[in-house]
């Protein structure tokens, strides 16, 4: 319990540090487009191909679960509408970026403490804390809402392309399906579930990284660390901001 | 100037350091030495801030280091320049961009300045066409010595050097050792170098400190090393076969 309360007071911090004043605005600025295409862009390939199948195994588990000919068929498009929107494309998209994201953050500001890269920074009069974690922060916060919206589409077209290609559904169907009953809220429950989401990954994956003590074998340790713990805060902010948002 | 008075360090109860004082003169080369494991790179570390101390004074000419706050910290380190064992150079930025770092974060200067500052840098250290490259294409040697240009971008008053020839053949150690010592005199900057290599001792050493399990030793010039009493200090310059060699026959 006392190294739990260690660890989250360090945590706390290292947030403090984060978010103070930067040296040099413009620098910071430069380093935020950077990791927009590092950790934003580059996740674009992944959350494509993932939204799509997941999409495509809703509607057919959906389809296959709700034989029975009292529902009309339009449901497995409504089904497969609102599973994505209000859980696949937030939170498992998360878990995902989790993998992804978390443990490349992990990696690369553990490499540069190992490596004396983020002492050379301290030694500079930069605020290394600020320098590397802040940009992360602020590129996912601003682009992963992005990949959750064109998770949401990709993910209901993979839904649309398996569903009338397999044919449990038709294409009006289906289309029908997704538009009826529709609550817009859930787009921003969802968005709002993904901006939580995604200060876990970075800020999680980012102190794994920035305290690890050791050569590569610690940093690899603390990238898994940093895809476990960043994975169970998802699901448990995920349990508590439903509750929030839903109820 | 650098002056340390009574620095204590210690880690988990373990006593690192005890009770260290001694002076750093500036326009020097001023040296650091010690067996592995004797406290050399915690006490360098300690005097630019990167360890805290228990108790002593790490004075900065007239200026307490050690009793400053974050940001009061972060102006003199602004006129710190270091050179890491392992280079510590940026892997996701060039040659330039490494040297160019401080310049950006810390001067206005226009782009044509900075990079006039970072081609001055760069031939200054001897390093010529690799603005492009990246750390991991680069020789051992032409990471220390861009390391180096980048420590020297912003004029530092102090350089600090935690085994800069470590890994290098000793053609290259001694170019590495020189260039510090031209450096040293040419901007007039207090430099610390840490090593425990006894060619660089005899090659640069203006003002030699001996640091064994924490303690200091021993001070004196490289002039004066052969001829001294302490007896952990001869054990250590005259630990291999050729400096054996060479005390039979002084």
């Amino acid at each position: 319990m006392l190294r739990f309360l260690t660890e989250l007071g360090r945590y706390f911090i290292l947030l403090k540090k984060v978010f103070s004043i930067p040296e040099k605005p413009v620098v910071y600025y430069k380093q935020t487009m950077h990791e927009l295409v590092y950790l934003g862009l580059n996740s674009i390939g992944i959350i494509t191909v993932i939204s799509f199948f997941m999409g495509a195994v809703i509607t057919l588990q959906t389809a296959y679960n709700t034989e029975n000919p009292i529902y009309p068929t339009y449901l497995i498009g409504l089904g497969c509408r609102d599973s994505i929107i209000l859980e696949f494309s937030s939170t498992v998209a998360a878990l995902i970026l989790a993998g992804k994201v978390g443990s490349n953050i992990a990696s690369e500001i553990g490499t540069m403490r190992v490596t004396e890269q983020i002492d050379a920074l301290e030694i500079m009069g930069v605020n290394s804390a600020s320098y590397l974690i802040l940009p992360k922060i602020i590129a996912t916060l601003l682009f992963n809402p992005v990949l959750t919206l064109l998770s949401i589409c990709v993910g209901i077209f993979g839904g649309w392309i398996a569903g009338t290609m397999a044919g449990v559904i038709t294409s009006e169907d289906f289309i029908y399906g997704i538009q009826y009953a529709f609550i817009p809220y859930y787009i921003t429950y969802s968005l709002i579930k993904t901006l939580f989401f995604a200060f876990i990954i970075t800020s999680v994956s980012a102190f794994q990284g920035y305290f690890v003590e050791g050569g590569s074998l610690e940093v690899g340790r603390a990238s898994t660390k940093a895809v476990v713990f960043s994975s169970v805060l998802i699901l448990l902010f995920n349990v508590i901001l439903t509750q929030l948002l839903l109820s | 100037m650098i002056t340390i008075k009574n620095l204590n360090k210690s880690f988990n109860s373990k006593q690192v350091l005890s009770n260290i004082s001694v002076d750093f003169e500036p326009g020097k080369t001023n040296l650091i030495i010690g067996r592995s494991g004797s406290g050399k790179t915690v006490l360098l570390k300690s005097i630019v801030g990167l360890h805290e101390i228990e108790s002593g004074e790490i004075w900065y000419d007239d200026v307490l280091f050690n009793k400053l706050d974050f940001n009061e910290k972060k102006e003199i380190r602004k006129e710190i320049g270091m050179l890491f064992q392992g280079s510590a150079l940026f892997d996701s930025l060039t040659v330039d961009q490494n040297v160019r770092f401080p310049l950006d974060m810390f001067t206005d200067k226009t782009e044509e300045e900075k990079k006039d500052r970072v081609n001055f840098c760069l031939q200054r250290v001897n390093i010529i066409n690799a603005n492009n490259l990246f750390p991991s294409e680069l020789s051992g040697g032409m990471k220390k010595r861009v390391a180096i240009a980048r420590a020297i971008s912003l004029n530092p008053k102090y350089l600090f050097c935690d085994e800069p020839n470590s890994g290098l053949d000793p053609i290259t150690a001694i170019l590495i050792d020189e260039l510090i010592k031209e450096l040293t005199e040419e901007y007039n900057m207090t430099t610390i170098v840490n090593t425990h290599d006894m060619n660089s001792v005899m090659q640069i050493g203006e003002k030699i400190v001996f640091i064994s399990e924490g303690l200091k030793c021993w001070e004196g010039n490289k002039d004066e090393i052969l001829d001294s009493d302490c007896t952990t200090l001869n054990d250590f310059v005259f630990a291999n076969a050729l400096a054996k060699q060479l005390k039979e026959s002084l």
